[in-house]
């Protein structure tokens, strides 16, 4: 029998408002094996943690009960307070009686009834608790991005100059992500290239850090510490270490009809190419879809004209696989598809477009050269639409229902240098609501309203309908003046919700990280551990997680490599001693177990077993404790009842229901 | 007398619609055809429920000039559906004037110009079968 110490937090008033503590200790205190109960205000202070070591020392406890908080806020506290004063800290059963009881309730009786009850629970529990001891895996010290834009990159840099490898995967040809195709940047107006180029070109020179382009995640497995990937190198059919990036395979490669992805299809591109000038690395890709070569069988003109002979037609995808202690997440987004909004007219014009293409649009490098001009007939425009939440803030299935963040302030800056560089274009803006919190924001969108003279109607356009004159008729409400507003505009710039990229479900589940009903990365905790998957290991960096622009990603890409680096750092972890095992006379190796684990922890060997004096071969599941995640899957799925796990036995659980029902 | 209060119930019962769920954008209103000749615009329905002032939104124009185009309730980015507000509204005013309901087959004789579009579409909707 345990000697049993109970402590009951009131929690200030969060659950002394709803439960009778002093009731609740009263009772507890008549409880088989309990020889301390008391309460006090804040269990978690230095005070409430003394009075549990008083109390091991004093009545020589062998088991604590704490009655307060959820156990994923303290467990690990008073567990801490335990071992401090000699005790094994698995010897400590938390139950929960503010989320699970006070916070739920509001009658003090009966609250204080189910408080009684989960406190009897946990002491069923912690009578038969055995002390357990953590064991120990290894960190491997190199880190895997996954991703190679803006966040990608700036993780990658933080974590090599801590002195760390670092591998990043990027699936386009070059990285830089959807900030290499931005034009200038809010709030400063700085030019984006000019400021991500030295970091892109940062990146690839520095010794710890290696990049595969082209390249994607194809299966991990392991844990934290200790990831194994596989990497698919998709074939360039260009050999990277020939290659000098001198361009002409480029210039006189014959088929160029491909859309460009970089200019997001405004434009097209030869089949051999590299997305943008500053593509790094340097090297082409041959998109053997539209390679005459793959296609056709001839042409080979690449080949011929390439003085390094670097073009390889050969070359197969490559699997690389490395070991990683950490790895971080930094798939980025795209804009919606907007197939839904035929009232906008985005697939029936070519002069309804997207603010990303108006980025390109805007670039000298893009599809006209940086001239602002309708694609239809080449005209400049005289008048100009924006369309503000375009699939953004939508309670219907068409959108998303959360605001995209970044886009009032794009479009302001877009109204903006639009004004600025052709002061004769009218600019008119309809928004819900302008959302500029952040550091000099609304003070940018201001500018625009009043130095620059763009026109912004809080009002939403309910309908663009292309006209034979060839222009666009924008109908739309003016909200404050009470009136409908028809009229003419040459060019209409919808600004498109963001969604996490679709590849991230793919990177979710190989990574066992949650995302949540938009897709976006799940955080460990909203506030508190922002930059963490739930997945140890798994960190978090850029607009996977949610929308953010660049200031904000650079931030995040920041923590997120901080949080890798004291991973990195630690020469061992503690594993989680709560893990599987099988009982080797009730196990008949059927395999069940297995087939549930999410972690490939069970395997079989074939052993000889003594079954009541019987000596025979069996196979029997094996539990590798390093990979066992104490998840409890097979326990349940074990049709012979032979999986239990250490801390949570299945006679443990079935004490907490028999204590529950009495 | 019934207070505003219970005719906002009422109308929110009849139309199936949450008013609360309104971001106040006017898409509604943006291209409603009949905006010019409502005294009270689409995206006003919704606060008219919310301030409980049902008379006003009883007594308006709009209730006859409302088309059932439908326009508003397909394109609300929230998914609040205003025109079954007036429609409700209308429904209310009806009941109010007690059971005037006609058969069938007195409508054809009935039909004149002057009747609201909209009437007959709502009808129409009701009562099909
Ligand atoms: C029109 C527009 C204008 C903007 N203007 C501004 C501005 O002026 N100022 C500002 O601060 N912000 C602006 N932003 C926001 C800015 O683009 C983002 O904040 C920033 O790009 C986020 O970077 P990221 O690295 O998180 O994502 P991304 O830039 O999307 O990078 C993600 C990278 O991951 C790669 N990837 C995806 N899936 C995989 C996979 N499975 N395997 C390997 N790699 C993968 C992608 O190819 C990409 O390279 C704008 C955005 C838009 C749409
Ligand atoms: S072989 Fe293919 S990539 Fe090379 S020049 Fe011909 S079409 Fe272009
Ligand atoms: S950032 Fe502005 S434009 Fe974008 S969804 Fe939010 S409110 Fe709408
Ligand atoms: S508890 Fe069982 S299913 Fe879960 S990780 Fe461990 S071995 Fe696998
Ligand atoms: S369209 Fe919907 S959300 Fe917008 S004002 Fe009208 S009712 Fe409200």
């Amino acid at each position: 029998m345990q000697r049993i110490g109970v402590f009951v937090c009131h929690c200030g008033s969060n659950i002394a408002a709803t439960v009778d503590v002093e009731k609740v200790v009263e009772i507890i205190r008549q409880e088989p094996g309990v020889v301390h109960a008391e309460d006090y205000q804040y269990m978690c202070s230095e005070v409430g943690q003394a009075k549990i070591a008083d109390a091991i020392h004093e009545k020589g406890l062998t088991g604590i009960v704490v009655c307060s908080c959820s156990p994923r806020m303290h467990e690990t506290t008073f567990r801490k307070a335990a071992e401090r004063a000699g005790l094994n800290p698995y010897m400590v059963e938390i139950a929960n009686i503010r989320e699970h009881c006070s916070w739920i309730h509001k009658d003090v009786e009966e609250a204080t009834k189910k408080a009684v009850i989960l406190a009897r629970a946990a002491i069923a529990k912690v009578n038969l608790n055995a002390p357990l001891k953590p064991g120990e895996s290894r960190v491997t010290k190199r880190a895997l991005i996954i991703g190679g834009g803006i966040a990608g990159i700036q993780t990658a840099l933080d974590i090599a100059d801590a002195g760390y490898e670092v591998d990043i995967v990027e699936k386009t040809p070059s990285i830089g992500g959807r900030m290499s195709q931005l034009d200038k940047t809010f709030p400063t107006l700085d030019c984006s290239a000019c400021i991500l180029t030295p970091k892109m070109v940062e990146a690839s020179a520095h010794e710890k850090i290696t990049i595969y382009t082209y390249s994607e995640v194809e299966k991990v497995t392991g844990f934290v510490g200790d990831f194994t990937v596989d990497i698919r190198k998709k074939a360039r059919s260009v050999d990277m270490d020939k290659c000098t990036g001198c361009g002409v395979c480029q210039e006189k490669c014959p088929s160029k009809k491909a859309p460009s992805e970089f200019n997001r299809g405004l434009s097209n591109r030869s089949a051999i190419y590299t997305p943008f000038a500053q593509a790094i690395p340097n090297v082409p890709v041959i998109d053997r879809e539209h390679c005459l070569k793959f296609q056709k069988g001839k042409c080979g003109v690449c080949a011929k004209v390439c003085q390094a002979g670097a073009i390889d037609y050969e070359q197969k995808d490559e699997i690389v696989t490395e070991k990683y202690g950490a790895i971080v997440v930094a798939t980025g987004f795209d804009v919606i598809k907007l197939d839904n909004y035929d009232e906008y007219a985005y697939s029936q014009s070519k002069d309804v477009i997207t603010s990303l293409e108006l980025e390109r649009i805007m670039n000298a490098a893009g599809p006209t050269k940086g001239h602002l001009e309708r694609l239809s007939d080449g005209k400049a425009p005289r008048e100009m639409v924006f369309i503000q939440c375009v699939g953004s803030r939508c309670a219907d299935d068409r959108g998303k229902s959360y605001c995209s963040k970044i886009c009032c302030m794009y479009t302001a800056k877009h109204a903006m240098l639009i004004r600025d560089k052709y002061p004769d274009v009218n600019v008119t803006v309809f928004y819900i609501d302008v959302r500029t919190p952040g550091k000099n924001f609304d003070e940018f969108y201001r500018r625009a309203v009043e130095d620059f003279g763009v026109n912004y109607i809080k009002g939403q356009v309910g309908k663009v309908a292309p006209q034979p004159n060839g222009r666009l008729l924008v109908q739309a409400s003016d909200l404050l003046d009470n009136r409908q507003i028809k009229m003419e505009a040459d060019m209409v710039v919808l600004a498109a919700a963001i969604e996490p990229n679709p590849d991230v479900r793919k990177i979710a589940t190989m990574l066992t990280a949650s995302i949540d009903t938009n897709n976006f990365l799940t955080e460990a905790h909203a506030k508190l551990r922002p930059v963490e998957s739930p997945t140890a290991g798994v960190f978090l960096s850029g607009v996977c997680q949610g929308p953010k622009d660049i200031p904000e990603t650079v931030a995040q890409a920041g923590a997120a490599a901080v949080k890798a680096i004291g991973l990195l750092a630690k020469d061992k972890l503690l594993t989680n001693p709560c893990t599987a095992h099988s009982d080797e006379l009730l196990c008949n190796g059927c395999s069940t177990c297995a087939n549930v684990c999410p972690y490939g922890a069970i395997t079989y060997e074939v052993r000889q077993v003594n079954d009541h004096g019987i000596r025979e071969d069996r196979r029997l599941a094996v539990v590798n404790e390093a990979l066992c995640q104490g998840c409890g899957a097979c326990t349940v799925a074990c049709p012979s009842g032979a999986m239990d796990l250490k801390g949570f036995s299945n006679r443990q659980i079935l004490a907490e229901v028999d204590a529950i029902c009495q | 007398m019934i207070t505003g209060k219970k005719q906002a119930e009422l109308i929110k019962e009849i139309s199936g619609v949450n008013p609360l769920k309104c971001m106040k954008c006017g898409k509604c209103s943006a291209t409603c055809p009949s905006y010019n000749e409502m005294d009270i615009k689409p995206h006003q329905f919704v606060s008219y429920v919310l301030n409980e002032d049902i008379e006003a939104l009883m007594q308006s124009e709009s209730l006859w000039k409302c088309l059932s185009c439908f326009a508003c309730v397909e394109r609300c980015p929230r998914d609040v559906k205003p025109g079954k507000l007036i429609d409700a509204a209308r429904q209310l005013l009806i009941r109010q004037r007690g059971q005037e309901y006609l058969s069938p087959d007195e409508v054809p004789e009935l039909l004149d110009p002057e009747i609201p579009q909209q009437l007959l579409v709502s009808a129409f909707r009701r009562y099909r079968r």
